[in-house]
Protein backbone atom coordinates (compact mmCIF):
# COMPACT_ATOMS: atom_id res chain seq x y z
CA UNK A 1 0.00 0.00 0.00
CA UNK A 2 1.51 3.36 -0.90
CA UNK A 3 0.51 5.74 1.46
CA UNK A 4 1.04 8.56 -0.73
CA UNK A 5 -1.79 7.95 -3.54
CA UNK A 6 -4.09 4.91 -2.12
CA UNK A 7 -5.24 4.26 1.22
CA UNK A 8 -8.76 3.13 1.82
CA UNK A 9 -10.75 4.27 5.04
CA UNK A 10 -13.38 1.80 5.57
CA UNK A 11 -14.77 -0.48 4.47
CA UNK A 12 -19.16 -2.01 4.63
CA UNK A 13 -20.29 -4.23 7.92
CA UNK A 14 -20.10 -7.32 5.70
CA UNK A 15 -16.17 -7.10 6.29
CA UNK A 16 -16.79 -7.47 9.96
CA UNK A 17 -19.33 -10.79 9.50
CA UNK A 18 -16.68 -13.31 10.09
CA UNK A 19 -15.21 -11.98 13.02
CA UNK A 20 -18.91 -11.21 14.77
CA UNK A 21 -20.00 -14.85 13.53
CA UNK A 22 -17.54 -16.34 16.77
CA UNK A 23 -19.25 -14.87 18.90
CA UNK A 24 -23.03 -14.52 17.58
CA UNK A 25 -25.10 -17.51 16.14
CA UNK A 26 -27.12 -15.35 14.17
CA UNK A 27 -26.07 -13.10 11.04
CA UNK A 28 -25.46 -9.34 12.55
CA UNK A 29 -24.85 -8.25 9.60
CA UNK A 30 -28.68 -8.72 8.47
CA UNK A 31 -29.79 -6.97 11.64
CA UNK A 32 -30.24 -3.40 12.66
CA UNK A 33 -29.05 -1.12 14.64
CA UNK A 34 -29.61 2.04 15.78
CA UNK A 35 -26.93 4.62 16.68
CA UNK A 36 -26.96 6.15 20.16
CA UNK A 37 -26.04 9.14 18.86
CA UNK A 38 -28.01 10.39 16.01
CA UNK A 39 -30.61 7.92 16.51
CA UNK A 40 -30.24 6.53 12.33
CA UNK A 41 -31.64 3.00 12.24
CA UNK A 42 -29.54 1.28 9.64
CA UNK A 43 -28.74 -2.42 8.36
CA UNK A 44 -25.34 -3.17 10.30
CA UNK A 45 -23.81 -4.28 6.58
CA UNK A 46 -24.17 -0.39 5.95
CA UNK A 47 -21.85 0.64 8.96
CA UNK A 48 -18.62 1.76 8.17
CA UNK A 49 -15.94 -0.92 9.19
CA UNK A 50 -12.26 0.35 10.33
CA UNK A 51 -10.17 -3.06 10.37
CA UNK A 52 -6.59 -1.59 10.43
CA UNK A 53 -6.61 -1.10 13.86
CA UNK A 54 -5.87 -3.05 17.16
CA UNK A 55 -9.42 -3.68 16.68
CA UNK A 56 -12.57 -3.30 14.61
CA UNK A 57 -14.24 -0.28 15.23
CA UNK A 58 -18.11 -0.19 13.55
CA UNK A 59 -19.46 3.54 12.69
CA UNK A 60 -22.62 5.02 11.88
CA UNK A 61 -23.19 5.46 8.06
CA UNK A 62 -24.68 8.84 8.80
CA UNK A 63 -22.66 10.30 11.75
CA UNK A 64 -19.55 8.60 11.85
CA UNK A 65 -20.13 7.84 16.11
CA UNK A 66 -18.76 4.39 17.26
CA UNK A 67 -21.46 1.85 17.32
CA UNK A 68 -19.44 -1.35 17.86
CA UNK A 69 -16.13 -1.78 18.64
CA UNK A 70 -14.51 -5.48 18.90
CA UNK A 71 -10.93 -6.72 20.11
CA UNK A 72 -9.56 -10.40 20.51
CA UNK A 73 -6.62 -10.93 23.47
CA UNK A 74 -5.13 -14.24 23.34
CA UNK A 75 -7.97 -15.59 25.57
CA UNK A 76 -10.85 -13.63 25.76
CA UNK A 77 -13.04 -11.00 23.09
CA UNK A 78 -13.97 -7.80 24.27
CA UNK A 79 -17.04 -6.14 22.29
CA UNK A 80 -18.28 -2.86 23.49
CA UNK A 81 -21.84 -2.05 21.72
CA UNK A 82 -23.23 1.09 23.56
CA UNK A 83 -23.40 3.10 20.85
CA UNK A 84 -26.24 1.49 19.84
CA UNK A 85 -29.07 1.63 21.66
CA UNK A 86 -30.83 -1.20 19.73
CA UNK A 87 -30.30 -4.32 17.99
CA UNK A 88 -32.60 -5.38 16.04
CA UNK A 89 -32.20 -9.41 14.47
CA UNK A 90 -34.42 -10.99 12.41
CA UNK A 91 -35.42 -14.35 13.45
CA UNK A 92 -38.20 -14.97 10.91
CA UNK A 93 -35.72 -17.29 8.80
CA UNK A 94 -34.56 -19.45 12.34
CA UNK A 95 -38.52 -20.27 12.65
CA UNK A 96 -39.40 -20.92 9.21
CA UNK A 97 -35.99 -23.52 9.45
CA UNK A 98 -37.12 -24.90 12.51
CA UNK A 99 -40.90 -26.20 11.23
CA UNK B 1 42.03 -11.01 5.73
CA UNK B 2 40.15 -8.89 8.20
CA UNK B 3 37.61 -9.68 10.54
CA UNK B 4 34.93 -6.83 10.44
CA UNK B 5 33.31 -6.65 13.90
CA UNK B 6 29.21 -5.54 12.99
CA UNK B 7 29.35 -3.45 16.12
CA UNK B 8 31.65 -0.68 14.08
CA UNK B 9 29.54 -0.24 11.82
CA UNK B 10 27.49 2.17 13.44
CA UNK B 11 24.49 1.45 11.10
CA UNK B 12 21.85 -1.71 12.12
CA UNK B 13 20.56 -3.56 9.74
CA UNK B 14 17.39 -5.81 9.60
CA UNK B 15 19.39 -8.87 10.63
CA UNK B 16 21.12 -7.34 14.40
CA UNK B 17 18.45 -5.31 15.07
CA UNK B 18 17.07 -5.76 18.45
CA UNK B 19 13.25 -5.76 17.81
CA UNK B 20 10.71 -6.32 21.31
CA UNK B 21 9.19 -9.44 21.58
CA UNK B 22 6.89 -10.82 19.30
CA UNK B 23 7.62 -7.98 17.20
CA UNK B 24 8.79 -7.91 12.81
CA UNK B 25 10.57 -5.50 11.21
CA UNK B 26 8.90 -2.96 8.39
CA UNK B 27 10.15 -0.60 6.23
CA UNK B 28 6.85 0.84 4.95
CA UNK B 29 4.57 2.92 7.50
CA UNK B 30 1.50 1.59 7.90
CA UNK B 31 -1.61 3.17 8.29
CA UNK B 32 -3.71 2.39 11.33
CA UNK B 33 -6.90 4.17 11.49
CA UNK B 34 -10.19 3.36 14.11
CA UNK B 35 -12.32 6.07 12.19
CA UNK B 36 -12.39 8.67 9.11
CA UNK B 37 -8.95 10.92 9.13
CA UNK B 38 -10.20 14.40 9.85
CA UNK B 39 -8.36 17.54 7.78
CA UNK B 40 -7.78 20.25 10.43
CA UNK B 41 -7.00 23.69 8.42
CA UNK B 42 -4.09 25.20 10.56
CA UNK B 43 -5.90 28.13 10.88
CA UNK B 44 -8.54 25.89 13.00
CA UNK B 45 -6.29 24.02 14.54
CA UNK B 46 -5.45 24.18 18.79
CA UNK B 47 -3.93 22.11 21.37
CA UNK B 48 -5.08 22.58 24.98
CA UNK B 49 -3.85 21.30 27.90
CA UNK B 50 -6.45 21.00 30.77
CA UNK B 51 -7.10 19.50 34.11
CA UNK B 52 -10.66 18.21 33.02
CA UNK B 53 -12.42 21.66 34.90
CA UNK B 54 -10.11 24.43 33.72
CA UNK B 55 -7.93 25.51 30.61
CA UNK B 56 -4.33 25.71 31.87
CA UNK B 57 -2.67 26.54 28.65
CA UNK B 58 -3.51 26.98 24.78
CA UNK B 59 -1.65 27.12 21.53
CA UNK B 60 -2.83 28.28 17.95
CA UNK B 61 -0.80 26.65 15.31
CA UNK B 62 1.42 29.90 15.05
CA UNK B 63 1.70 30.14 18.83
CA UNK B 64 2.65 26.62 18.54
CA UNK B 65 5.39 27.09 15.95
CA UNK B 66 7.23 29.62 17.73
CA UNK B 67 7.68 26.92 20.54
CA UNK B 68 11.51 25.25 19.90
CA UNK B 69 11.73 22.22 18.34
CA UNK B 70 13.83 19.09 18.09
CA UNK B 71 14.61 16.60 15.85
CA UNK B 72 14.83 13.15 16.55
CA UNK B 73 14.97 9.74 15.14
CA UNK B 74 13.53 6.92 17.44
CA UNK B 75 12.25 3.09 16.92
CA UNK B 76 8.29 2.90 16.83
CA UNK B 77 6.31 -0.28 17.79
CA UNK B 78 2.80 -0.86 16.83
CA UNK B 79 0.62 -3.33 18.76
CA UNK B 80 -0.27 -4.99 15.39
CA UNK B 81 3.24 -6.58 15.65
CA UNK B 82 5.14 -4.56 13.02
CA UNK B 83 8.16 -2.03 14.64
CA UNK B 84 9.81 0.98 12.03
CA UNK B 85 13.33 1.66 13.32
CA UNK B 86 15.40 5.01 12.77
CA UNK B 87 12.12 6.90 12.05
CA UNK B 88 13.05 10.94 11.68
CA UNK B 89 10.70 13.42 12.92
CA UNK B 90 10.52 16.87 14.24
CA UNK B 91 8.35 17.98 16.88
CA UNK B 92 7.98 20.17 20.27
CA UNK B 93 9.21 18.28 23.54
CA UNK B 94 6.37 17.92 25.80
CA UNK B 95 8.82 19.16 28.45
CA UNK B 96 8.25 22.32 26.43
CA UNK B 97 4.66 22.32 26.47
CA UNK B 98 4.29 21.25 29.89
CA UNK B 99 7.22 24.03 31.25
CA UNK B 100 4.85 26.35 32.89
CA UNK B 101 2.11 24.27 34.17
CA UNK B 102 1.55 24.02 37.74
CA UNK B 103 -0.40 20.62 38.71
CA UNK B 104 0.38 17.81 40.67
CA UNK B 105 -1.84 15.25 38.82
CA UNK B 106 -0.21 11.74 38.02
CA UNK B 107 -2.06 10.96 34.53
CA UNK B 108 -2.83 12.59 31.44
CA UNK B 109 -5.02 11.59 28.30
CA UNK B 110 -4.08 12.67 25.21
CA UNK B 111 -7.65 13.80 23.37
CA UNK B 112 -7.50 13.50 19.50
CA UNK B 113 -9.43 15.21 16.55
CA UNK B 114 -11.82 12.83 15.67
CA UNK B 115 -12.59 12.05 19.79
CA UNK B 116 -10.07 9.20 19.72
CA UNK B 117 -8.04 9.11 23.70
CA UNK B 118 -5.68 7.79 25.22
CA UNK B 119 -4.34 7.78 28.59
CA UNK B 120 -0.46 7.54 30.13
CA UNK B 121 0.95 8.58 33.15
CA UNK B 122 2.44 12.24 33.46
CA UNK B 123 5.56 11.44 33.36
CA UNK B 124 5.52 9.29 30.79
CA UNK B 125 5.59 12.38 28.93
CA UNK B 126 8.07 14.32 30.38
CA UNK B 127 11.94 14.11 30.59
CA UNK B 128 12.45 14.45 27.04
CA UNK B 129 10.11 11.00 25.79
CA UNK B 130 7.58 12.77 24.08
CA UNK B 131 7.03 14.98 21.45
CA UNK B 132 4.18 16.79 19.67
CA UNK B 133 5.57 15.94 16.22
CA UNK B 134 4.45 18.16 12.97
CA UNK B 135 7.09 16.62 10.44
CA UNK B 136 8.35 13.18 9.46
CA UNK B 137 11.20 12.29 6.92
CA UNK B 138 11.41 16.28 6.51
CA UNK B 139 8.19 16.30 4.96
CA UNK B 140 4.98 17.86 6.99
CA UNK B 141 3.56 15.35 8.38
CA UNK B 142 0.64 13.88 6.43
CA UNK B 143 -2.90 13.45 7.36
CA UNK B 144 -3.02 9.55 7.31
CA UNK B 145 -0.23 9.77 9.81
CA UNK B 146 -1.81 12.01 12.29
CA UNK B 147 -0.98 16.08 10.53
CA UNK B 148 -0.96 18.37 11.09
CA UNK B 149 0.27 17.18 14.66
CA UNK B 150 0.54 14.08 16.46
CA UNK B 151 1.92 13.07 19.92
CA UNK B 152 4.86 10.67 20.16
CA UNK B 153 5.47 8.58 22.63
CA UNK B 154 8.32 5.82 21.16
CA UNK B 155 9.05 3.78 24.64
CA UNK B 156 4.72 2.73 24.63
CA UNK B 157 3.39 0.78 22.05
CA UNK B 158 2.26 3.46 19.26
CA UNK B 159 -1.50 3.30 19.59
CA UNK B 160 -0.33 5.60 23.19
CA UNK B 161 0.77 8.46 20.13
CA UNK B 162 -2.36 9.60 19.16
CA UNK B 163 -2.09 11.15 15.87
CA UNK B 164 -4.11 14.40 15.40
CA UNK B 165 -3.67 15.30 18.80
CA UNK B 166 -5.52 18.30 20.30
CA UNK B 167 -4.94 18.75 23.96
CA UNK B 168 -3.87 17.04 26.94
CA UNK B 169 -6.01 16.37 29.60
CA UNK B 170 -4.17 16.33 33.15
CA UNK B 171 -5.58 13.50 35.77
CA UNK B 172 -5.39 12.47 39.17
CA UNK B 173 -6.29 9.49 38.98
CA UNK B 174 -5.42 7.11 35.76
CA UNK B 175 -8.51 6.39 33.45
CA UNK B 176 -8.65 4.09 30.26
CA UNK B 177 -8.45 5.58 26.93
CA UNK B 178 -10.14 4.61 23.75
CA UNK B 179 -8.26 1.09 23.26
CA UNK B 180 -7.37 0.22 27.23
CA UNK B 181 -10.77 0.47 27.70
CA UNK B 182 -11.66 -2.93 25.40
CA UNK B 183 -8.82 -5.07 26.31
CA UNK B 184 -5.41 -3.24 25.89
CA UNK B 185 -2.99 -2.62 28.44
CA UNK B 186 -3.46 0.18 30.58
CA UNK B 187 0.38 1.10 30.13
CA UNK B 188 1.50 -0.86 26.77
CA UNK B 189 5.46 -1.41 27.30
CA UNK B 190 6.76 -2.95 24.11
CA UNK B 191 9.86 -4.42 25.96
CA UNK B 192 7.71 -6.50 28.41
CA UNK B 193 4.84 -6.86 25.86
CA UNK B 194 2.27 -4.97 27.47
CA UNK B 195 -0.38 -5.39 24.62
CA UNK B 196 -3.39 -6.54 26.86
CA UNK B 197 -5.23 -5.83 29.57
CA UNK B 198 -4.00 -8.24 31.99
CA UNK B 199 -0.59 -8.84 30.95
CA UNK B 200 2.43 -8.44 33.47
ZN1 LIG C 1 -25.37 8.03 13.98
Amino acid sequence: MNSHTCHYEYLDGNAAAGELSNIFTMDVTAAKGQCAHCGATKRFAEAHVYMQAPGIVARCAVCEHVILRFVTTRQRVFLDLRGMTCLILDTSQLIDSGQ
Amino acid sequence: MGIISRGFSGRRSAADAKLPPGQYLTTDFPVLSAGPTPHIPLDQWEFVIDDGTDILRRWNWKSFRDLPTETFTVDVHCVTRWSKLGTFWEGVSLDTILADVKTDASYAMARSYGDYTTNLPLKDLMNNQAWIAFRFDNKDLAPEHGGPARLLVPHLYLWKSAKWVRGVTLMHKDKPGFWESLGYHIYGDPWREQRYSGDE
